[in-house]
């Protein structure tokens, strides 16, 4: 794995991103169709709504050494399953307070509503994210817990 | 957690597309990579993954290696899941032993560093090995698919996919909004580029919608609830209250004629308010079904309370019913076709061409109405005066189109529109014609030749985006008139050209409502709000929600060809859906493990669809999987791990993320 923790610029940070299946997974679609660049960051796993994502899923993900987790979701309102999302935002606010106490900074974490027609946004957010954590260079939590573990 | 199972035996198949993915992924180098992981005893790459040689060799691999895996690195698994799930089945492997690597829309289409999006190929790839292995075998559910349909919109789409399906003998239920059925065209004139008269080729198509034994039209309704899924869906139509019995108005106008307004007083929608109603109406002559409508906000009855129904009493039919309530109609359909077609600009947002300020500025609209011999003034072209013939026109075209400050998007008709416009209101009036154009788009059959027979009729093409129109003159000619200021770009000098009236070419936009009817049926919108099609070439008519279909303006500006051709292909796709008698479902639900369920029922509020009812004498909680739709977020509240889900079970994403990191 790359560890050029100082040169931040060239250091290509993993984020794990799980996408509803109907809004930003399709809208990753369309930014490829599109021909959007952006940074090579993400590696998306699909899932049908976001409300399938399990905290456990986080936490695993920082835990066996993701710099970040996205998550995208439909907006408000647009659930393929009515509401996934509404439950979605709630565990994330929890995991959010949970990551802190974990030392897991907080732009580590994200969450975006992303609709099938967004692939620009899809670009920003992604960019944007990759930006921010490059500016805190790679995560330690995996240290942490292998410690721990030890 | 990855499962190093002996009896796994993984075939890995990664695709160039050509230079798609090989121009920037290095697909041997995956390959390679691959072929070291644990469980993978066969790593393949190949031009065209999905072409029949590509998943010839796969399924040869299957049977000569005994492969029990199947992992397939190519483009979205939104586009060829199913191709090489079926080239897995005819193996004689479970189609759902086999796991698809996004690495085209989602790598390299999108990345230019060649090293990064290698690396990140193999991450994805490592990770879908890790998956695999843990994937079950499943069936598809198949449930029926009920053969009627719903149709929304009554526009010439709604109506041509209704008469298509209807004359295959199928049932269809017609909604429209309106008082009648027809939509935009039933407006008009003439319709380019042949010049046809609107309503000859319409009306008798409107009346064949009535008459069909097939067709349940019901207009003044709107859908107000849709339940289901493809080939089962429960649907709730509301009809508003027109306070005539339907059933017996026969469209003699009496009432009409006894209303105690001697005169129109109020705004008339059909006619964009160039004409005046009375409250109790019918839209049009033509207007199907031949039934008035009471207008409950102008009606006397309904405002004062202190009408003597002079209407009521001269229907000989007791048609009226001034207690009539909304109703609400349950109606069950496999399928739904959207029809609900476009809203025009509202000018008054480009405030520079006067709209709403000189009243001699009128909208395309308008003047579609004004050279209707059945319109407000039976044919004449007059101005707002309503008795001067106008001696110089300017149309001006693209207004709400291919403008930053409203809509960038082209509208696709108004350029042919505006040159019919051009025609008959020379026609009609004899008046100097001038077009404002900033390029001339006449594609399509005929379109071009109708644009060189215009060149020839005397009308002004003038190449240049329009600034302004004002009443401000500069010399004696343009006294009382308004003048159109615009920069000639052919001959590069700004000009200014004074005429008695001005039609603005306005653009086509989604309906006003196009967010709240994409909700209800679960549809997406592209960015600029019209309905978003499953893919732009090869699925044009269908949705990302199965057995929904769309055709006609509401997916896009277009013209009449055009909304009947895509009505003629989303009727296609509704017949192969009902002659197919059922669909297939994903089998991703999800069910509870009884043992490991310790009864706290946090799961019972996440199910959206009541999937989950608790068995009390158990203690445990149940999912009746006919009802689970397969979201997964009971999944991820359960604490105790009691519930998987089918294709995305917790061991599986948990295996996935290992396998993206764990090198
Ligand atoms: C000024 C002008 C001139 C034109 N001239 C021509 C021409 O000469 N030739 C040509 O080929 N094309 C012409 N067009 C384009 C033409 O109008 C469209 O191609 C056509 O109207 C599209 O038909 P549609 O059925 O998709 O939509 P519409 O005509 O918009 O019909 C939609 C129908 O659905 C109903 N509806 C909407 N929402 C709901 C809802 N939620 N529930 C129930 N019902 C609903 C509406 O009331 C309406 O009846 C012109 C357009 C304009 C603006
Ligand atoms: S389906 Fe996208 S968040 Fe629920």
């Amino acid at each position: 794995m790359q560890s050029t923790v100082n040169n931040n610029e060239n250091w290509t940070p993993r984020i794990v991103a799980f996408f509803c299946n109907w809004c930003t997974y399709t809208a990753s679609d369309l930014a490829g169709v599109s021909r959007l660049r952006y940074a090579p960051s993400t590696r998306v796993i699909r899932v049908m709504c976001s409300g399938r994502i399990d905290p456990e899923f986080i936490m695993e993900s920082f835990a066996k050494g993701a710099d970040g987790v996205l998550i995208g979701g439909c907006h408000p309102g647009d659930c393929h399953y009515s509401e996934g999302n509404y439950k979605c935002l709630r565990r994330f606010t929890l995991m959010q307070k949970y990551a802190e106490q974990m030392g897991i900074e907080k732009d580590r974490l994200r969450l975006e509503w992303i609709s099938a027609s967004e692939g620009k946004k899809l670009q920003e957010v992604v960019n944007d994210m990759t930006d921010h954590i490059r500016k805190l260079g790679p995560s330690k939590i995996k240290e942490v817990v292998e410690t721990i573990v030890k | 957690m990855s499962k190093q199972k002996e009896d796994i035996r993984i075939g890995f198949y990664i695709c160039h597309c050509g230079h798609n993915i090989g121009s920037v992924v290095d697909v041997p180098g995956v390959a390679e990579y691959v072929s070291k992981l644990p469980n993978v005893v066969v790593s393949k790459d190949y031009k065209y993954m999905c072409s029949d040689p590509g998943q010839e060799m796969i399924q040869k691999d299957i049977k000569e290696h005994k492969l029990n895996r199947i992992v397939v690195a190519s483009c979205s698994p939104l586009l060829h899941e199913s191709t090489f799930r079926g080239a897995t089945a005819k193996a004689g492997l479970n189609q759902f032993f086999m796991q698809m690597v996004n690495i085209r829309e989602n790598t390299s289409w999108v990345h230019e560093d060649k090293e990064q999006a290698t690396i990140k190929a193999k991450d994805l790839a490592r990770a879908a090995v890790h998956r695999v292995a843990f994937h079950k075998a499943l069936e598809k559910k198949v449930v029926p698919v009920n053969p009627d349909v719903l149709i929304v919109g009554g526009g010439i789409a709604g109506i041509s996919a209704s008469l298509t399906l209807a004359n295959a003998g199928k049932k269809v239920y017609l909604i429209e909004r309106d008082a009648t059925i027809g939509g935009y065209m039933a407006k008009f004139d003439k319709t380019f580029p042949t010049l046809d008269c609107a309503a000859c080729i319409l009306t008798p198509k409107m009346s064949s919608v009535l008459k069909h034994p097939n067709i349940t039209l019901w207009t003044w309704s709107e859908v107000s609830n849709v339940d289901g899924f493809v080939g089962n869906y429960k649907v709730t139509v509301t009809k508003k209250p027109r306070y005539i019995k339907e059933e017996l108005c026969v469209g003699c106008l009496a009432c009409i004629d006894a209303c105690i307004y001697k005169q129109g007083k109020f705004y008339d929608e059909f006619n964009f308010g160039l004409a005046k109603r009375k409250p109790v109406y019918i839209p049009f002559p033509q207007a199907t079904p031949q039934v008035v409508v009471v207008d409950d906000k102008t009606c006397l009855h309904f405002k004062t309370g202190k009408c003597q129904q002079s209407c009521a009493k001269a229907c000989d039919r007791n048609a009226f019913d001034f207690d009539q309530k909304p109703e609400n109609v349950e109606i069950n359909v496999g399928s739904i076709i959207l029809t609900t077609g476009f809203e025009p600009h509202n000018p008054v947002k480009s405030p520079n061409y006067g709209y709403g300020k000189y009243p001699n500025v009128f909208t395309s609209l308008e003047v579609e109405r004004l050279v209707n011999a059945s319109g407000p003034t039976e044919g004449h072209v007059l101005l707002r005066d309503g008795v001067t013939k106008p001696k110089s026109i300017g149309i001006i075209h693209c207004v709400g189109s291919r403008d930053e400050k409203t809509n960038k998007w082209c509208s696709r008709v108004c350029c042919m529109y505006s040159l019919k416009l051009a025609h008959l209101l020379k026609e009609h009036t004899d008046a100097d014609v001038y077009n404002f154009y900033i390029d001339m788009r006449t594609p399509g059959k005929g379109y071009e030749e109708f644009y060189d027979k215009l060149l020839n009729e005397g009308v002004q093409f003038i190449r240049g985006r329009v600034s302004e129109v004002t009443d401000w003159a500069t010399t004696d000619s343009e006294k009382g008139k308004l003048v159109i200021r615009a920069e000639d770009t052919l001959i590069g000098i700004v000009r200014r050209i004074p005429v008695d009236m001005v039609v603005l070419s306005v653009g086509l936009e989604p309906a006003k409502d196009a967010q709240e009817v994409r909700k209800m049926f679960s549809i997406s919108c592209s960015s600029e709000g019209f309905f978003l099609e499953r893919h732009p070439k090869l699925a044009p008519v269908s949705t990302f929600t199965d057995g929904v279909f769309i055709a006609g303006a509401c997916q896009g500006p277009k013209d009449i060809p055009d909304s009947v051709a895509q009505a003629g292909a989303a009727a296609a796709e509704v017949l192969a859906l009902i002659d197919a008698g059922h669909v297939e479902l994903e089998p991703n639900t999800a069910s509870i493990v009884e043992e490991k369920c310790c009864g706290c029922q946090v799961c019972i509020n996440m199910c959206p669809y009541t999937a989950i009812s608790f068995n009390v004498e158990k203690g445990k909680s149940f999912i009746n999987e006919a009802l689970c739709k397969g979201c997964g977020t009971c999944v991820a509240a359960c604490g105790s791990n009691a519930i998987f889900q089918n294709l995305f079970d917790d061991e599986e994403i948990l295996s996935e993320i290992d396998g993206l990191l764990v090198e």
